[in-house]
């Protein structure tokens, strides 16, 4: 007797935008059996809940809805062979593949699979990871949470409001939120800049005259039972200034504090993971440390645009397929390193008998830069080098490096970024 | 002389219009700063996304979208349309949910299948 | 009118609750909050403490070592989570293996199981500790507990069998009209022959409304860092650093629930309610737990809280007959180690009765188990069978800690109704992982709203007036 229930060539874990794209691939790519498992009712992920337009202008060429992305996506997939398992849960992955997970409708389920997607996608940080001090009242919540209260459920979780973080997600629910009538008084912002998009900052504040306070923070939260009261400070740096304390009367604090891909699942199954994206280490084609797990999409480093994640994905997707199928890639690693200027790289690893034309190297950098020079180096020589006429951490940061300079390289390649 | 920031391209360029001098932009750093400068001050447009009520379906609310960007000034007054409708599941994408936003000609669709 | 009336509803008055129910009286709680352990039973280090800390001769110390020894079959027998968890007190200096010296002369003579190690045996047992350590005192008579789930299932098996409580009851007055108390609260007037005062940081107050003053409050606070179960191994063992005046100093320590908790530092405070985490105190935690363990990763924090430990000016417990009031019982000033000592100090309190003049017979049928299932503790086999068995146990809710409807469901037809989200994450864990809720709170909010067939709005975050929500989109605007 088999220790599984069921088979299939590619299991995807989630079936978020990533994982749509991923077992879409996988399909097309040459894999039979496919399965998504997803854990709420529906495919879609958390698109579901960002009711706001911006989405797809790279990949569908206009501007959709998240739901609309999420269903044109949903729509492709039900054209293929994958099958889709919603309101069920992994709970495990075993080294040897075999997926545990458990639904309402299915039971218990171990499902062998040849190849693995991790599409998990991330979380959001929360007050207590970032250590907001003062009462433990009702009324702070996460934006994400906010917007599912909002946009899913129809709910107002409050009148009078405060955002700390300038992310797109708090200035996205700043709005919304002033469109069902709330007040919202202050976003305020640890860095000197907002890692929002500057469309965000005019649409979504300036249009309704809210205040942005940068290098401020959060200092105090009052009130016994629901919020009463917000305090905010100005910065230096990390430190509050004493003496710049600024009171709001609200009942209503929304965190948008930065997201934590969501590796719980990947570590205890043993996928080696970088303690800079907090997702795995991934090859040139998004397999992970563990042959034959992939992964894709904010589960492996919080994008900014959903078409970045679908294209990762669909990479990864059919990574998948093939290995399912039997494919076997060797040859030498080059690892990439991360130099002043560059907070991390997806991929981390390249190998270069895997690279058709060109390989592609997302990163970010650290801070808000103007005319600017990415290099790359290897063994101390020039490989490349790349202009920016702007940079930010906000925004994800690409460069292609062709084959015939990769195969000239040595085990590693240095990025760094500096001023132009 | 209006100040704002351009949302073109991420890069932001900090843009000067002169309504006195026929929306003239200065600060930009191409040609579509000029445009989008011009624009904003003269005639601003915006996509407005919210939900309506909906009996029936997955959830309480499906998200809809006007079907093209619509003056910035009848923001609210569009907002007010939505208080009052109420859908009934199955709904499908493009479904017009509010014929004409304020005589613009544009309407409210579904953006979502429900 | 009741023969026994139990003021507070934390760890002690719960435990009293259920001592009580096995006999044949009528008893009722008057709890302030909506839910029971909502007071210092929440907040705090969650250990039983093996017992050398306290001064031998003392109640202190003879209702710790009993307590813990009850705790134990308590916990099996109720179905509560608990876990023997040896504990070190550290000594970095020769200075401080004099204190180690005394501690481990009052565990001899508390009859405590200790014992004196050396720097490299500490390390041996637990290779995290710092190479700094010099020796310790060790003993594995302690063991780490869920506190609110310890009270929880006392007060529920009080309820089940005949204990009736009234939450949302916050006492205002008592009066004593001949041989009958006359106890006021918001809500209603409730009579009762005994009374026992179980009220917490807020016993004090409820004495002198009988006329005892004795105690003078100095409630301290304590707060504490909870890290992430990815910091849930690092240790296997509670870590203590020698005490000081301010209480035991620093600790680091597992939970039932697989985390890491760190705390308290100890100061006073006026308000008794008092549960606000401040920017001084919390990170000057930090250095003090890395002289412990130097590999903590602060970066896996996901909470912070506080808790008031009921202090007085006494070093002891007061637990007694008020000589100024008659059938009038304190169980007041129960700091540490309250937790550990409850069930001793429950039974010291049964004994007060007595003899103060209360007939008690025990009950010939009374219930004296407990069952809760728990997903995330089972294997692949029981988690198949439970989910063929019903169905809402395959449905996860909160995926931090993998606890499904079924398990929610099942608390909230438990004998005491949880009316709040928080009220459910003390019965079940959701929302206690690292997105503390931000996925889950929803979904329990609406299985809550579901089950008790109530608004999604009136259901609360956690006491009375902790709304969550405000109204409706689309709805509400008009008016």
């Amino acid at each position: 007797m088999s220790n599984y229930d069921k088979h299939y060539e590619v299991v995807v874990v989630g079936g978020g935008p990533a994982g749509l794209a991923a077992a879409y691939s996988a399909c097309q790519n040459g894999a039979k059996k496919v399965l998504i498992i997803e854990r709420d009712r529906e495919v879609g992920g958390i698109l579901n809940q960002c009711v706001h337009n911006g989405f797809g202008l790279h990949y569908f060429k206009e501007e959709l809805t998240g739901p609309e992305y999420a269903g044109r996506f949903a729509d492709m997939v039900k054209g293929t062979c994958a099958d889709i398992l919603v309101d069920t849960m992994v709970l495990e992955i075993t080294p040897d593949k075999i997926v545990k997970c458990a639904s309402q409708q299915h039971g218990y389920l171990a499902i062998k699979a040849d190849a693995v997607v991790l599409c998990m996608g991330c979380r959001e940080r929360t007050r207590g990871a970032i250590e907001i001090p003062g009462d433990r009242s009702a009324g702070v919540l996460t934006a994400g949470t906010a917007q599912r209260y909002v946009n899913m459920e129809g709910y107002m979780p409050g009148k009078k409001v405060v955002i700390l973080g300038s992310g797109d997600i708090g200035l996205i629910m700043a709005r919304r939120m002033t469109l069902e009538g709330a007040k919202v008084l202050a976003v305020v912002e640890l860095s000197p800049y907002s890692n929002g998009l500057n469309r965000n900052i005019v649409q979504c504040l300036n249009d309704y005259d809210i205040p942005l306070y940068l290098s401020h923070t959060i200092t105090n939260i009052v009130g016994k039972t629901r919020v009463e009261k917000v305090v905010i400070s100005e910065v230096d740096g990390f430190t509050p200034i004493p003496g710049t304390e600024i009171e709001f009367e609200c009942d209503t604090v929304l965190l948008s504090v930065g997201l934590i891909p969501e590796n719980e699942i990947s570590i205890r199954a043993g996928v080696t993971i970088d303690p800079r994206t907090r997702g795995a280490v991934v090859y040139e084609n998004m397999q992970t440390s563990m042959e034959g797990v992939f992964a894709s999409g904010n589960v492996v480093h919080v994008h900014d645009l959903v078409d970045f994640v679908t294209g990762e994905s669909i990479r990864a997707g059919a990574a998948a397929a093939e290995f399912a199928l039997g494919k076997r890639i060797g040859g030498r690693v080059i690892d990439v390193v991360t130099k002043p200027g560059v907070n991390y790289t997806v991929p981390q690893k390249i190998r270069p008998d895997n690279i058709e034309k060109s390989v592609d190297i997302f990163f970010r950098t650290n801070k808000v830069r103007g005319n600017s020079i990415i290099r790359v180096t290897s063994d101390g020589a020039k490989v490349a080098e790349f202009k920016r006429e702007h940079m930010a951490p906000g925004e994800m940061e690409k460069i292609t490096i062709p084959k015939v300079l990769l195969d000239r390289c040595g085990d590693s390649i240095e990025i760094v970024v500096e001023d132009a | 002389m209006k100040e704002l920031i351009c949302i073109v391209c991420p890069k932001g360029c900090h843009l000067k219009v002169d309504e006195n001098d026929n929306y003239s932009v200065t600060g930009n750093d191409c040609p579509r700063g000029a445009e989008y400068g011009k624009k904003e001050l003269t005639a601003p447009t915006r996509m407005i996304t919210s939900t309506v009520k909906v009996r029936g379906g997955l959830y309480s609310r499906c998200p809809v979208k006007t079907a093209a960007p619509i003056p910035k000034g009848l923001i609210f007054e569009a907002m007010k349309l939505l208080d009052n409708v109420e859908l009934q599941a199955p709904v499908r994408v493009g479904d017009v949910v509010v014929e004409d936003i304020c005589g613009t000609g544009i309407a409210f669709i579904a953006a979502r299948n429900l | 009118m009741y023969d026994v009336l139990i003021i507070g509803c934390g760890i002690v008055g719960s435990a009293v609750a259920y001592e009580l129910s096995k006999y044949q009286l009528s008893v009722g709680i008057l709890e302030k909050y909506n839910d029971v352990a909502n007071g210092a039973t929440k907040a705090n280090s969650a250990i039983l403490h093996a017992g050398y800390d306290p001064h031998p001769g003392t109640d202190m110390a003879r209702l710790n070592t009993l307590g813990i020894k009850l705790a134990k079959e308590i916990c099996e027998k109720l179905d509560v989570e608990r876990r023997e968890c040896p504990s070190f007190v550290l000594a970095f200096s020769e200075e401080e293996m004099k204190t180690v010296q005394t501690l481990y002369e009052r565990g001899i003579a508390n009859g405590v199981n200790v014992r004196i190690l050396n720097g490299d045996e500490v390390r041996e047992i637990e290779p995290e500790i710092s190479k700094e350590v010099v020796g310790a005192l060790y003993s594995e008579d302690s063991a780490i507990v869920d506190p609110w789930g310890y009270a929880i299932a006392m007060a529920e098996v009080a309820v089940t069998n005949g204990v009736v409580l009234h939450r949302e009851n916050k006492v205002r007055a008592i009066k004593k009209v001949g041989d009958i108390f006359r106890v006021s609260t918001n809500r209603d007037v409730y009579e009762a022959r005994y009374i026992i005062n179980a009220a917490g940081a807020n016993a004090p107050q409820i004495n002198a409304m009988v006329g005892d003053t004795t105690l003078q409050p100095r409630n301290l606070s304590g707060q504490y860092y909870v890290l992430d179960k990815a910091e849930g191994k690092r240790v296997n063992s509670v870590i203590f650093c020698c005490p000081n005046k301010d209480g035991k100093g620093v600790l680091v320590s597992p939970t039932v629930h697989g985390n890491m908790i760190v705390g308290p530092d100890a100061f006073e405070v006026f308000d008794s309610e008092t549960v606000a985490t401040d920017a001084v105190t919390l990170p000057a935690l930090k250095p003090k737990a890395h002289r412990s363990v130097p590999g903590i990763n602060f970066r896996e924090i996901i909470h912070e809280y506080a808790g008031v430990r009921p202090n007085t000016q006494f070093d002891e417990f007061y637990i007694k007959e008020l000589e100024t009031c008659p059938h009038f019982i304190a169980l007041a000033g129960i700091k540490s180690p309250g937790l550990s000592a409850a069930p001793a100090i429950a039974l010291d309190a049964i004994k007060l009765l007595k003899k103060a003049g209360l007939n008690m017979t025990k009950k010939v049928n009374y219930v004296d188990s407990r069952r809760v299932v728990r997903f995330r503790k089972m294997n692949d086999e029981q988690r198949r069978a439970l989910i063929a068995r019903n169905p809402l146990y395959g449905r996860i809710i909160c995926r931090c800690e993998s606890v499904t409807e079924g398990e929610i469901v099942d608390a909230i037809n438990r004998p005491i109704v949880p009316f709040s989200v928080d009220a459910i994450k003390r019965r079940c864990n959701t929302g206690m992982g690292r997105c503390q809720g931000g996925f889950c709170g929803p979904r329990v909010h609406e299985i809550l709203a579901r089950e008790l067939g109530m608004s999604p709005i009136d259901i609360m975050m956690d006491e009375n007036k902790t709304f969550i929500l405000t109204g409706r989109t689309k709805e509400d605007k008009k008016k």
